[in-house]
């Protein structure tokens, strides 16, 4: 199926399609997408440095998956996802607010959460909206509340959306890796740094 | 895949390999084998690796239920049981894969119309539970004849739905269904369609793959939804405001939750094109008129095309092999040239005919029939005939011949 619809920030609609539903389709293995394009994922990791270091406020939104040692790639993902953090934190400058907001897990919590400390796959966007978050990214979430999140922030926000999924990846994200791994996380670092300085603070 | 993986190369209590399923889909030897329906099913139930069976007894309509019982008493299935209803079965039936489990059932006619309610729900916590429908008519009087009225209903509710034609298709699919539906991305309960008794009780000549070798164990860590939280949805469904508020949010999360069961039917495309070859099959795309079917409707139109054939008619066929995903795109292009589009159906209803005509442009190109349905048989001459007519041709009246 041929498309010209694009999967970029929002608001875009009461109600948004799924990106699948318009012919977005995922990439293969060593690949990634933006904004629904197949791309390399060396691309993508450019693509997605610039999009932190480019924010008033980049977020990492750990999920369920990272956020317990259940298994020792899950301990080391963890690890990979903080030192992504720092690395973002000591690149941007003092106009910037790098966050790390956990989504524990996937109850509907009401009357509502509190969106200074947690994200909830719900209502994503209220989280996104207290804390004026312009560019996350979703890691150790799972696939179903993962596309549920994110097309809800595309539906109700203008954040940038990034997934660093452990599987095939997320076409409701504007740019989504595949088979995410912890050295997968430290390169996306590496190219944070790599891009520091060179990137424009947002204005 | 990584936990997939570590399996293969070793050895099933039964003494089977866990094999790579493309190598045993694609390059192992088959071995030809004299088999009714019934039987395929449970040959290829023998090499999907099952952890759990739960059926409800459908015989006569197919014996795939108690044949399977049979392979749990042999230990080629984890665990077997009989619900006491259909609606019971399903039920169980999620309970097994809400548990991590590669879950197997069947049914037919009016114990899939019993079971209803299970099916979106399947499909909305997603469960890649696989099911045989072995259609058969579902109206009042009853009948245990084959009818394709269920499938109408279960194209609604989120599954992947595939229709095969013959028991060869049934074998390959059940296995080839595993890894389509079990795919992370997927991750949906497939019904697989036949049509009840021509397919389930007449034997055919059925290629099998090696009986020491089987699919990989199913992996419920690579599931989209957590597996068994029964703190959150999908398995804790009631009680939570996440249905019980009357807000905005409340309904969002919910339109979006079924708009993500959607977007993994498209998803499955990908993986179905490749494991299937294709949504569809065609033959003389290039033909004024083109016939499209599924099930054994396809198998009675290709006798009707060899037949026209002889009589200098060249006409193409198409064959659907899958419902959902809907092939759109493949059934356009292959009609593009077409000034008639035939769909011959086992029901009274037309639900191919509706799909169809909602596809392609210029849909007054369709002509919906010939249909039979109660148990008919689909004569080829039913189809030349209606072919014929379309032509402008004059055809006997086949209904006359006894006069």
């Amino acid at each position: 199926m041929t498309t010209s619809y694009k999967v970029m920030p929002g608001p875009e609609h009461f109600l948004p399609p799924s990106a699948a539903s318009m012919g977005i389709r995922l990439p293969d293995p060593g690949q990634a997408h933006i904004h629904g394009t197949i791309v390399s994922e060396e691309e993508a990791m450019e693509q997605a440095a610039r999009q932190f270091l480019s924010a008033k406020v980049p977020t990492i939104f750990p999920g369920p998956l990272v956020l317990w040692a259940w298994n020792d790639k899950a301990a080391k993902k963890a690890k990979a996802i903080r030192y992504l953090y720092e690395t973002i934190k000591e690149s941007v400058d003092s106009s910037q607010h790098a966050m790390l907001i956990p989504m524990p897990d996937y109850r509907p919590k009401y009357p509502k959460i509190n969106p200074e400390i947690e994200i909830n796959p719900n209502h994503p966007n209220l989280t996104i909206w207290h804390n004026k978050i312009d560019a996350c990214m979703f890691v150790g979430v799972h696939c179903h509340q993962a596309n549920l999140s994110l097309k809800i922030i595309r539906g109700g926000t203008n954040c940038y959306t990034i997934a660093m999924c452990a599987q095939a990846g997320h076409e409701d994200a504007m740019l989504s890796f595949r088979d995410a791994t912890a050295e997968k996380i430290l390169r996306l670092a590496d190219w944070v740094k790599k891009l520091k300085g060179s990137v424009a603070p947002p204005a | 895949m990584a936990a997939q993986a570590s399996f293969i190369g070793q050895k099933n209590k039964k003494g089977q390999v866990y094999s790579d399923p493309w190598h045993m889909m694609n390059e192992a030897p088959r071995t030809p084998s004299f088999f009714t329906g019934s039987e395929v099913i449970k040959e290829a139930v023998r090499r999907a690796s099952c952890d759990m069976m739960v059926a409800y007894p459908i015989t006569p309509q197919s014996e795939a239920a108690a044949l399977c019982g049979e392979l749990f008493a042999e230990g080629y299935i984890g665990d077997y049981f009989r619900g006491e209803s259909e609606f019971a079965v399903m039920s169980q039936c999620a309970g097994a894969a809400f548990g991590g489990a590669r879950v197997f059932t069947t049914t037919a006619g009016p114990g899939t119309m019993r079971a209803m309610e299970n099916f979106p729900m399947w499909a909305g916590a997603r469960l890649p539970i696989q099911m045989i429908v072995t259609c058969r008519g579902i109206n009042s009087p009853l009948s245990i004849q084959p009818d394709t009225l269920e499938i109408s209903y279960l194209m609604q509710t989120g599954m992947l739905v595939w229709h095969a034609e013959t028991a060869q298709d049934f074998y390959d699919w059940i296995l080839k269904g595993y890894m389509v539906s079990e795919e992370p991305d997927v991750h949906l309960p497939l019904a697989l369609c036949c049509d009840g008794f021509f397919v389930t009780h007449t034997k055919d000549m059925v290629d099998l793959t090696p009986v020491d070798m089987c699919l990989p164990p199913y992996d419920p860590y690579r599931s989209p939804v957590p597996c068994m939280d029964m703190e959150c949805p999908p398995v804790r469904m009631m009680r939570d405001p996440f249905v019980m508020k009357s807000n905005y949010i409340s309904y969002a999360t919910h339109a979006s939750w079924q708009q993500e069961v959607w977007a993994a039917v498209e998803r499955s495309r990908k993986h179905t094109i490749r494991w299937m070859d294709g949504l569809i099959e065609t033959e003389n795309t290039d033909a004024d008129v083109i016939v499209v079917a599924s099930g054994t409707a396809v198998s009675q139109s290709r006798e009707a095309v060899a037949m026209l054939e002889e009589e200098g008619i060249r006409v193409g066929l198409v064959k659907v092999k899958t419902l959902r995903p809907w092939p759109g795109e493949e059934i356009r292009e292959a009609t593009k040239h077409a000034k008639h589009i035939i769909v011959p159906e086992f029901n009274v209803i037309g639900w191919l005919a509706r799909e169809v005509s909602a596809t392609v442009q210029n849909n007054e190109r369709i002509h919906a029939g010939p249909h039979v349905c109660g148990g008919m048989t689909m004569p080829p001459e039913i189809i030349v005939a209606e072919i014929k007519t379309v032509l402008g041709i004059k055809a006997p009246s086949l209904a006359g011949r006894g006069g």
